[in-house]
């Protein structure tokens, strides 16, 4: 059964069309994740799916109920954790629980528990009674998470769960998150806007740009989609494009991308290939710094299915969602 | 109906839990009231004699003080959206609205909060008004309609503050619009000294003064010889003004919700 699902949605705001017919579904139990640059388009389709706002076109679903006219039943059925926190930071971690449970039909001993119980789960236990405005950020985090799930939620819907978080409390996030999907049994649509939290905690992703998902698929079903290997030629000095146009002429390469120094392409074979082009690079007198190889990663994705360096899309965009 | 009413008490008691943790507040903004009660009481006393009278009282803090809990109830409503504004901005709300929760009551708790701020401190000052020699002429019935008088007036600008802080979404703009409507009411009004004293046209557009009607309610049961008339007419003045604007905030809610 499918626990999401979007069938051309489209969203125009004013003068920005943030969603452009956006299609995808997610199945029960899933971690789904919308991955895009800034403005790309997946803070509005969570929007739209938690019903905070209505599509201009197209249909959804979510555990079930369609997202406009059975708005009430979609709110019961899901948690929502918004990308700038949403607790109440003046309040204890306990009374922004028992609130959120309240205004979900909740009480008494049953919600007593489940509030506990979720302290417990996200080690806020001690902290508990203290205001939330003296928690780190990553325990700030953890309760804006645990408030999306008092009520036990069939679908919890995460915008961008970890931004804003240092390395190391990002990392427990990611790891909680895995625990929950597993032992909540539930379905988690994640937005991000990193390449490496899709891959880490995602089983299957949506690439999204300019308000359409552009490909669908796990992780390693799209970096397989592109044959070859990835090779990044790091330049000794700046003429980058010379040595661009110098590598395109190469017969076996392809996908010539170019960010500061670097130069970045996908040949089919990484070992035949990188010798001819090193001889290129040569021949016109332009020195080398280093080369490296890889597998596609999902920097390569994001790269071949948008024509797009993600890097540089992530800058020019912003603006359209917030 | 049932849910709107459940849902405004939760929210109002999450509002009521904030503001007594840090009860300092409450003290803190009774500070500006005491200094106009003892301050401009004492210095201006001999004004209930000059010609022309129209005070009703030669006591100039007996005419003073029932005033002064109204124009606390005035500017406490002025800042009310203060509140709303931190909560859109830190997602408190869309959190909210991805709940089943009254649409309603996210609006109405936060002026039923404001309102009950204006009655604590209203008890506050008629208290120290007391020992000040102050008497409520009407009695209890006096205490009571003071303090629904000062809530009255709360709620009417508090439905406005949270309209606006609903349309602007920015403290910078709230805190000059309350200071250009906020100071010209204030000083339009009867609070200070009697409309017979003022020129003939403030007399005038004072009679349309929100501001104006609190103070003559409170006033008239504060003094000897209370018009029960006036006190009911301004008093449903106000309850109707706080109706029209508690609709305009509504309204702005879904104005702010169409725009998500």
């Amino acid at each position: 059964m499918d626990a999401i699902v979007a069938e051309g949605l489209e969203k125009r705001y004013q003068d920005v069309q943030a969603l452009a017919g956006l299609s995808f579904s997610v199945r029960a139990g899933e971690v789904f994740g919308l991955l895009g640059p800034n403005g790309a388009g997946k803070s509005t389709t969570v929007k739209v799916l938690t019903t905070l706002t209505t599509p201009d076109r197209g249909r959804a679903e979510v555990a079930g109920h369609n997202v406009v006219r059975e708005a009430d039943a979609v709110r019961r059925s899901i948690g929502y954790v918004p990308q700038s926190s949403g607790v109440d930071r003046d309040a204890t971690g306990r009374e922004n629980l028992m609130l959120q449970g309240h205004v979900q039909g909740m009480s008494g001993a049953k919600l007593k528990a489940r509030v506990q119980h979720l302290l417990e789960l996200f080690g806020l236990a001690d902290a508990a009674d203290r205001v939330v405005r003296g928690y780190s950020g990553g325990m700030k985090r953890r309760l804006d998470v645990g408030l999306g799930l008092v009520h036990g939620p069939q679908v919890l819907f995460l915008d961008e769960p970890t931004t804003g978080l240092d390395p190391e409390a990002r990392a427990a996030m990611w790891d909680e998150l895995a625990v929950l999907a597993r032992e909540e049994l539930l379905t988690i649509l994640l937005t991000t806007h990193y390449l490496e939290e899709a891959d880490a905690l995602t089983h299957r992703l949506a690439i999204v740009s300019r308000g359409r998902v552009v490909v669908e698929g796990t992780a390693e079903e799209l970096k397989g989609s592109l044959e070859g290997e990835a090779v990044v030629v790091e330049l000794a000095d700046g003429a980058v494009e010379d040595a661009a146009a110098v590598v395109r002429a190469v017969a076996e390469v392809r996908e010539v991308s170019t960010d500061g120094r670097l130069l970045r392409s996908r040949v089919a074979n990484g070992a035949r290939a990188v010798p001819t082009i090193l001889a290129a690079l040569d021949g016109r007198g332009i020195a080398v710094e280093s080369v490296t190889m890889h597998r596609p990663s999902l920097d390569d994705v994001y790269l071949h299915y948008t024509g797009r360096d993600f890097r540089s899309e992530d800058e020019a965009g912003g603006g359209g969602e917030e | 109906m049932r849910a709107a009413a459940v849902h405004t008490w939760f929210m109002v008691g999450r509002q009521a839990r904030n503001l007594m943790r840090e009860p300092i507040w409450i003290v803190l903004l009774l500070v500006q009231p005491m200094i106009w009660l003892l301050l401009y009481g004492q210095l201006f006393k001999r004004v209930t004699h000059l010609p022309g009278g129209g005070f009703g009282t030669t006591s100039y803090i007996e005419f003073l003080a029932p005033a002064i809990v109204i124009m606390n109830a005035f500017f406490g409503a002025t800042w009310s959206g203060m509140a709303m504004v931190s909560d859109l901005d830190r997602d408190v709300i869309p959190r909210f609205l991805a709940t089943p929760v009254s649409r309603v009551s996210l609006v109405v708790s936060q002026i039923v909060r404001s309102a009950l701020t204006a009655l604590i401190q209203g008890i506050v000052i008629l208290l120290v008004s007391l020992a000040l020699g102050v008497r409520v002429h009407a009695g209890v019935l006096g205490w009571v309609v003071v303090l629904l008088a000062a809530m009255l007036m709360n709620s009417a600008f508090a439905g406005i503050s949270q309209g606006l802080a609903l349309l602007t979404r920015k403290e910078a703009t709230m805190i000059a619009i309350a200071n250009f409507i906020g100071l010209p009411l204030f000083f339009l009004s009867s609070t200070l000294i009697s409309f017979r004293q003022m020129p003939h046209w403030m007399r005038e557009l004072g009679k349309f003064n929100p501001v104006n009607w609190g103070v003559v309610a409170a006033r008239e049961v504060v003094l000897p010889g209370a018009d029960w008339g006036s006190v009911g007419l301004h008093l449903a003045l106000l309850a109707a003004l706080t109706v029209a604007t508690a609709g305009f905030a509504t309204w702005t809610f879904r104005v702010y919700q169409r725009q998500l």
